[in-house]
């Protein structure tokens, strides 16, 4: 047993966060980098973060309703797209409504085709990923094609809903007083490591847009619904085991429905956020940029629940978000020896456990890893794109025992029949 | 269910007959439905967006009728073709291969280089380069199968994944590997492939009607695409290892039963579908000799399309096939005749794809049910 399992859930979060900014910053240092634990990286990180994540959660309410949504990246277009309309048209608010209602009529359709008509999960998501891109491109045609600035591709440019920096703890106004700047403070004392988790902390308190913060309000949101409600109690049960749910007088069509539903709804939130000047400001084709299947593996590696998604979602903007900062690369170079470094440490962690295979293949991996971190001053762009691909890949190869998605995921149910 | 009336024992053989017959109506009855519902669904868009739909129709009737338009036809519905039987094998298994689209722009990209570095006599050259294609496709194809059976990572989360690696690995190698190795110039793609290398295409068939106008070619990978349609049904009806492969993905604990060896059989389904996978990238390789920056993709995604379109079935594979390819042609028309915004080929494809899918499923089960039903109702028979 992990001597972490013990610890209560906030605790071990809390702790595992500090654990990861000591490795970044113990990195920073041997490494003679800056950007690691920058306020500049992590704000970034939280920005990048929320389509990933929101996406993820998408993932989530379909998955535990027993509906594998792998539509969810077209969903995000939809959103993408009808969150930028509606901003030009009726500003920001409803823009981001109107985002979600588009996502929402994209899983309307995939429910339609996996609850009512049976079809199979994975193919109706392959008939929604092909139509949506078409779905909008004709509208961008025949809607933003007429708009100054607008063409078959993109949108104009969007207005912003606005910013919040958190006041004592990053210096933000509070009705009127300005606040002490508190972890501005400590990062201005460069204490070691309490300067860098202090830098990391200043970037996720500071001019955050108030959509990022209704993003992240999603994960508790969810985590209540799910496993505090009775709505979200019997949608887990048609995820889990519908029969069941069926001799308790349920309605599972309702509920997957509803699951799907909300999924979409989650995944247009992404698409249309991604169009907000957050991160792109403007809706152009292509940019929701496989975020909607980076989503999918930010579900997996979080094990189906809302907390682990959305670290996972922070894992994978890492990376990204310093891609960004890091232009000549030497940072994300040592992202190398992190990878390098975790490997071994999986490698005598499968030796412990006495599995072999595992533990000769995470050192191969590792070794590779290093060599090339020896080897190298800088590392390109697209190693920064693949990674978390890759991170999901070595996590599904290493420790697919410890994750447990629905037991009936994926499953086509008919009511009345076992 | 029951209370439908018993025929009468001598009839009983007709019936089954004439079931059978019903069914293969029913089967042709999801697609043809499919098509005819997304072009009124069309239809209605474009009413909407203010165009004439008849005036676009006759446009694509008028334009799909001419010779120049049957040949791209082909050229655009060979890679499709090769694309949807490498799904299909997938499927056959009951896999789901989502990476086609990875495997084959990996597999083009390393089959181009390979191409145009080397210098061989003609055949040699030519197999070469099918040969690093189909390699580098079912080594790609591979890791995800492997990561299956030997890890248990669902086969289309690890090749979603892969597809994502492949694109990143990609955008660096056609860089790396850019003619002339100066990486400050962008977009020139790699070393050209010499005339050796290239299939001899087959501009001449159709030349046997008339001469085509412009300077237009029929690929002449619609030769390759042939041999593996035909291969496919051979393999799938002909061969152990297709009754095997139908056996273990129509019902895998009885095939487990009977001795076919389910990890295996996944492994080799996912090894030759990557392998067809590799070749969707020739025919664009043959055309432009080269692998450059915006080589053309969703090949993939539409390869899947077209093989559930097709039910998987050599001959159905290729009427989808065609199908896009049409629509594919009719974009063209519809962009230079301006009786209809282009895009709205697009939304055919999507509207058909979701209903022939929905549309197959609600058939399967009516003939579920009516089967069913005459079993219960030959059994009241023997029961009297």
């Amino acid at each position: 047993m992990n001597p972490l399992d013990k610890l209560p859930t906030p605790v071990r979060w809390m702790a595992l966060t500090a654990a990861g900014i000591t490795v970044l910053a113990v990195v920073q240092w041997i490494t003679d980098t800056d950007k690691l634990t920058d306020a500049a990286t992590s704000g970034a990180m939280l920005r990048w973060a929320v389509p990933i994540m929101l996406a993820g959660l998408g993932g989530l309410f379909a998955e535990r309703a027993g509906v594998v949504n792998i539509g969810l990246e077209g969903m995000m277009i939809l959103g993408m797209w009808f969150g930028a309309w509606g901003t030009i048209n009726y500003g920001p608010w409803a823009g981001l409504l109107i985002g979600i209602i588009g996502g929402a009529l994209g899983a309307l359709v995939h429910a339609l085709a996996t609850v009512t008509f049976g079809v199979d999960h994975i193919i109706s998501g392959v008939a929604i990923l092909i139509a949506a891109p078409a779905v909008t491109r004709f509208l961008s045609l025949e809607i933003f094609d007429g708009y100054d600035g607008g063409s078959i591709t993109q949108s104009p440019g969007l207005d912003s809903a606005g910013k919040f920096t958190f006041p004592i703890l990053a210096g933000g106004s509070l009705f009127g007083w300005d606040s002490p700047d508190f972890l501005g403070w400590l990062v201005d004392k460069d204490w070691p490591l309490i300067g860098e988790i202090a830098d990391v902390a200043h970037g996720i308190t500071t001019s955050v847009s108030i959509f990022t913060i209704i993003a992240y309000s999603m994960v508790p949101l969810s985590a209540w619904v799910l496993w505090r409600t009775r709505f979200g109690l019997r949608l887990r049960i048609a995820g889990e085991h519908p029969q069941a749910g069926e001799s308790q007088g349920i309605n599972i069509y309702a509920y997957k429905y509803a699951g799907v539903i909300l999924s979409g709804a989650l995944a247009g939130f992404g698409g249309a956020f991604i169009a907000t000047p957050e991160l792109g400001g403007i809706y152009q084709e292509g940019s929701t940029n496989n975020q909607g299947f980076i989503g999918l593996a930010a579900l997996i590696i979080g094990n189906w629940r809302p907390a682990g998604v959305m670290a996972g979602a922070l894992l994978f903007a890492y990376p990204r978000a310093l891609g960004f900062k890091d232009l000549d690369g030497d940072s994300s170079h040592a992202l190398l020896l992190i990878s390098g470094a975790a490997l071994y440490v999986i490698s005598v962690l499968s030796y412990r456990k006495q599995k072999f295979t595992d533990m000769i293949l995470a050192a191969v991996i590792g070794s590779a890893s290093l060599i090339w971190f020896f080897n190298s001053e800088i590392v390109d762009k697209w190693f920064i794109s693949i990674l978390p691909f890759i991170i999901v890949l070595l996590v599904l190869t290493f420790f697919s025992q410890r994750l447990r998605m629905p037991a009936a995921d994926g499953q086509t149910y008919r009511k009345g029949e076992t | 269910m029951t209370d439908t009336a018993t025929p009468p024992a001598s009839t009983a053989d007709a019936d089954i007959a004439a079931a059978k017959r019903r069914e293969r109506y029913m089967s042709l009855a999801a697609p043809l439905g499919a098509f005819l519902f997304s072009v009124v669904a069309s239809a209605i868009v474009l009413v909407i967006s203010g165009s004439n739909p008849f005036e676009a129709l006759s446009d694509m009737m008028g334009h799909a009728s001419k010779l120049e338009t049957q040949v791209s036809m082909l050229n655009r519905a060979t890679p499709l073709y090769i694309s949807g039987v490498a799904a299909a094998i997938g499927f056959k298994m009951n896999l789901f291969n989502i990476g086609v689209e990875g495997q084959y722009r990996m597999a083009a990209i390393f089959a181009a280089y390979v191409g145009g570095a080397v210098a061989l006599p003609a055949p040699l050259h030519i197999a070469l380069i099918l040969l690093v294609a189909m390699t580098v496709g079912a080594g790609w194809a591979g890791l995800a199968g492997v990561m299956y059976t030997h890890r248990g990572v669902n086969e289309v989360i690890g090749t979603i994944m892969l597809n994502g690696i492949a694109l990143g690995i990609i955008a660096w190698l056609v860089r790396r590997w850019q003619a002339g190795g100066d990486i400050a110039v962008v977009g020139i793609g790699t070393e050209p492939i010499d005339d050796s290398g290239i299939l001899p295409n087959l501009t001449w068939l159709p030349e046997m009607i008339r001469d085509l106008k412009g300077a237009r070619e029929l690929t002449g990978v619609l030769i390759l695409a042939i041999i593996v349609g035909i291969a496919y049904h051979v393999l799938l009806n002909r061969t152990v290892f297709g009754y095997n492969l139908r056996a273990s993905g129509g019902n895998p604990l009885a095939a487990r039963a009977g001795g076919v060896p389910p990890r295996r059989m996944a492994l080799t389904a996912m090894f030759m579908s990557g392998g067809i996978a590799g070749l969707v990238g020739i025919s664009e390789i043959m055309a432009k000799g080269r692998y450059n920056p915006n080589f053309v993709g969703g090949l993939g995604f539409n390869g899947i399309g077209i093989a559930l379109l097709g039910r998987n079935h050599p001959a159905g594979i290729a009427v989808g096939a065609l199908l896009w390819a049409f629509l594919d042609a009719s974009s063209d028309i519809l962009q230079t005749s301006g009786a209809a915004p282009k895009e709205i080929i697009d939304i055919m494809r999507g509207v058909i794809l979701l209903t022939v899918v929905i549309g197959y499923e609600v058939v399967r089960r009516i003939q579920v049910k009516e089967e069913a039903a005459r079993a219960a109702a030959r059994l009241a028979e023997a029961s009297e």
